[in-house]
């Protein structure tokens, strides 16, 4: 099965890759947003500046958010044939819906944002970025809503050889959408706004743009802490759905093969042995895991090898664990990186509010680098999240292997997977590329671009261009 | 009328409005190569579909989801079965979505120019791939056993009948950018889109007359014994591509895009009107043909979507218009060069 491997490959990689923009659109398009609220009613100078700039990245972030969420609609059907024929009627309406709801909303408002400065009046130009955000929001939500089907399957029916949808509002009530759907979104916040603090804190440092970068900083540490607090509460009610509804997941995030003791400790640390089936070396914190499970310091948390017997009684035989180190891994490092958001953006607002960010050097590298530290988070979030609910590609009713398509061969998955990791690491040279050039120039209008009267397409200039 | 055979209509109905839109974008696209004379001319273009080609290019993002959430079936075999086709139609779409915003960021021209190309490459490759993918659907597809297509790329895919569909994508796309431009433009580009399109218009015809004779001579695919309808939508493609010629010459240019307008929506819904009660054809035997009810979701799901595209499309089409009304000024020099913001 060469070919499940390489299929799962390319969405990894295709969906990481996606997931690397998304998050910075929706967080920037909501701070931009603010901003730009804030310039409609202070009407200071200073916030359409900090508009313009900050937008300046959303433009190109999103951009690339874009092209490659279309490959994200279309390998559905050409890598997972099965899986589509087996979930379509379910699992496509979102999709569908996100197309007609959030993706005509922001590529349209978008493109009066950018060319309607001097052509709609300030209320209605302020109107279309609060769409751009509203559509990006609008997005994440029905994408998600297809996303929770996978790992929380309910609404449907199994007939004609598939799950059909029969209670949408069982699809849009799913437990799973409703940690999941905050969690995102609070994590694509935190995202833009660390990203705004980490380039203003450069500008602080090298005492450039004080103006734009104090104002900017004031606004995404605001933001930026409470994103981060509101992850860790949302991540929690995450960890209180997966243990009733994907404890395996719960289970292999723990590293714990046999059950738990009551109160379970949660395990910071752990060599995990997958052959032979335990943990050892753990470093526990006692009671800590019937808290993240429960929401109390009581309870006893199952183990994968209690779990898998019971998968194997009402599936049949098979291997029910996921793999268990990366997911393990996956939550800790997700997790950490989590927290550590939340000691940056606590620290920074203190020492903003004393007026002394300024001078601690030391604080705005920090910033600089936590700029960085999301993007870990929302990776690793989305890993555990997915190689967490493997063997299945819908939890409990269909399994990966029987997802792909018959009739594409591991050789054309192959050469699709090349070209499209070759094309996305252009990209992603060229987007950081970008940034940095923003940055360095920093929010003054650009120099016009040299143009000379060379036409690219004629030859000679041609060579130059294909080059 | 069931709601399977009416989300067909739907379906159709995405792709024509991506055709409509999408097609002058492409052409718009191609015009930068062959048009543009220079820097300032190429933004004069590229600024004409600047605020709207990323929100057309969502007709197809929605046709797609369509098929998937309607026609689970259709989709999973045509986007399996299609493989190769659309693994560089993404490529295509994806070098072409970056190069609008890249091309503008970088100070050097090498860096231009690059994205010129991607811009260029990215607007005529995927109408050529769209014209190949909808002339060999109807041509038929080696679609058997548990509804899987087994297509050789040479041969099911490409083959002379789709190139030449390919070509005629190509060529109406940039026929219809070309009265795109000579609607949002001026004085020299305007009239020299008009000289072009003369050349272009002629091309078209040629290439869709040929088109409509290999279908209308063929026993195959959705020709197999005959297919009227199918007929008599290309017959009319062509004499609304007709109509487009005195509008032409008198440089009535709202009229002759219209016109092209009008031939991109027969040419796309004689795809759907020459499947019909079939979604894909088998170029093996007859009984693995793939009709429309068999490829359906249920009613449940099909009614709720229903209702969704009742309510959103339009509201869509509502600030559509609106976003086409507020840049409905033509772009000129002047107005690029004063206006770099």
């Amino acid at each position: 099965m060469e070919e499940v491997m390489l299929a799962r490959l390319q969405f990894a990689s295709t969906t990481l890759f996606h997931f690397i923009f998304v998050p910075l659109s929706i967080g920037l398009a909501f701070i931009i947003a603010i901003m730009q609220t804030m310039y409609v009613v202070k009407k200071k100078d200073i916030y359409l500046k900090m508009t313009k700039f900050w937008m300046i990245f959303f433009l190109i972030n999103f951009a690339v958010g874009v092209v490659t969420g279309i490959i994200q609609e279309f390998q559905f059907g050409m890598n997972w044939s099965e899986y589509s024929r087996f979930v379509g009627d379910i699992f496509g309406a979102p999709l569908a819906i996100e197309a007609l709801l959030a993706f005509f909303l922001e590529s349209t408002f978008i493109g009066i944002w950018i060319f309607g400065w001097n052509k709609v009046s300030k209320r209605v130009h302020l109107f279309s970025i609060w769409m751009v955000s509203i559509g990006t929001a609008l997005s994440a939500f029905w994408i998600l809503a297809a996303n929770s089907f996978m790992q929380n399957p309910v609404g449907y029916v199994l007939q004609n050889g598939r799950a059909e949808m029969n209670d949408i509002a069982a699809v849009l009530l799913n437990e799973k959408l409703w940690v999941a759907f905050p969690h995102t979104i609070f994590a694509s916040f935190a995202t833009g706004a660390f990203f705004i603090a980490g380039v203003s804190a450069w500008y602080m440092m090298k005492g450039r743009h004080q103006e734009l970068a104090r104002h900017s900083m004031n606004v995404s540490l605001v933001i930026g802490m409470i994103a981060a607090l509101a992850i860790a509460f949302t991540g929690h009610s995450q960890a209180q759905y997966l243990m009733h509804a994907q404890p395996m997941k719960m289970a292999a995030a723990e590293g714990l093969w046999e059950d738990s003791g009551d109160p379970a400790a949660w395990t910071l640390y752990a060599s995990i042995d997958t052959e032979n089936k335990e943990s050892t070396n753990r470093i526990d914190i006692p009671y800590l895991l019937s808290y993240l499970a429960y929401n109390k310091f009581t309870g006893k948390v199952e183990g994968m090898n209690t779990l898998q017997d019971k998968m194997v009684q009402q599936h049949g035989e098979g291997n029910y664990i996921p793999p268990v180190k990366t997911v393990f891994w996956s939550f800790r490092i997700m997790a950490g990186t989590g927290g550590v958001l939340i000691l940056v953006a606590a620290l920074g607002l203190w020492y903003n509010f004393r007026e002394t960010l300024a001078q601690k050097t030391w604080f705005l590298k920090l910033l600089v680098l936590s700029i960085f530290i999301p993007y870990i988070s929302n990776s690793f979030g989305w890993i555990m999240s997915e190689i967490g609910r493997q063997p299945w590609v819908v939890n409990g009713l269909m399994e990966t292997a029987t997802a792909v398509s018959p009739n594409v061969s591991a050789g054309q998955i192959l050469f699709s997977l090349i070209a499209f990791s070759t094309i996305y690491t252009i990209l992603g040279i060229v987007m950081v590329v970008l940034f940095v050039k923003v940055i360095k120039r920093g929010p003054e209008k650009p120099k016009e671009v040299d143009v000379s009267a060379t036409d690219p397409f004629e030859t000679g200039g041609a060579e130059h261009g294909i080059k | 009328m069931a709601l399977s055979e009416l989300w067909f209509i739907l379906v159709g109905v995405l792709f024509i409005g991506f055709f409509f839109l999408e097609g002058f974008d492409f052409g718009v696209g191609m015009s930068t190569r062959f048009l543009a004379k220079d820097e300032t001319e190429r933004r004069v273009l590229i600024r004409t579909i600047g605020p709207v080609w990323d929100a057309n290019e969502v007709w197809l993002i929605t046709a797609g989801g369509a098929m998937f959430a309607a026609f689970p079936h259709w989709y999973a075999s045509v986007f399996s079965g299609y493989y190769m086709a659309f693994v560089l139609l993404l490529l295509a779409l994806i070098v072409r979505g970056v190069s609008f915003e890249f091309r503008e960021k970088g100070d050097t021209q090498k860096w231009r120019y690059t994205w010129d190309w991607a811009l260029f490459t990215g607007s005529i490759l995927p109408p050529f791939l769209f014209g190949v993918f909808f002339t060999s659907l109807v041509q038929g597809l080696p679609l058997g056993e548990g509804m899987h297509v087994n297509a050789n790329f040479f041969g099911d895919i490409v083959n002379v009948t789709s190139v030449i569909g390919g070509i005629l994508f190509v060529l109406l796309s940039y026929l219809h950018g070309l009265f795109f431009i000579g609607l949002k433009t001026e004085d020299d580009i305007r009239a020299r889109a008009f000289g072009q399109a003369k050349k272009i218009f002629i091309a078209t015809l040629v290439v869709l007359i040929a088109y409509a004779a290999m279908f209308l001579t063929s026993d195959s695919g959705i020709m197999a014994g005959g297919n009227a309808p199918f007929t008599y939508v290309i017959i009319a493609a062509i004499v609304t591509l007709l109509l487009a010629f005195p509008f032409m010459m008198k440089q009535r240019e709202g009229w002759a895009f219209i016109m092209t307008g009008l031939t991109f929506i027969l040419i796309t819904a004689s795809y759907f009107v020459g499947l019909y009660p079939n979604v894909l054809v088998s170029s093996i035997d007859p009984i693995y043909n793939l009709s429309i009810h068999d490829a359906a979701s249920g009613d449940y799901s099909l009614k709720l979507m229903t209702y969704v595209a009742a309510t959103m499309v339009p509201i869509v089409l509502a600030y559509t218009a609106w976003t086409y009304y507020i840049f409905r000024q033509r772009i000129t020099r002047k107005k690029v060069e004063q206006a770099e913001h």
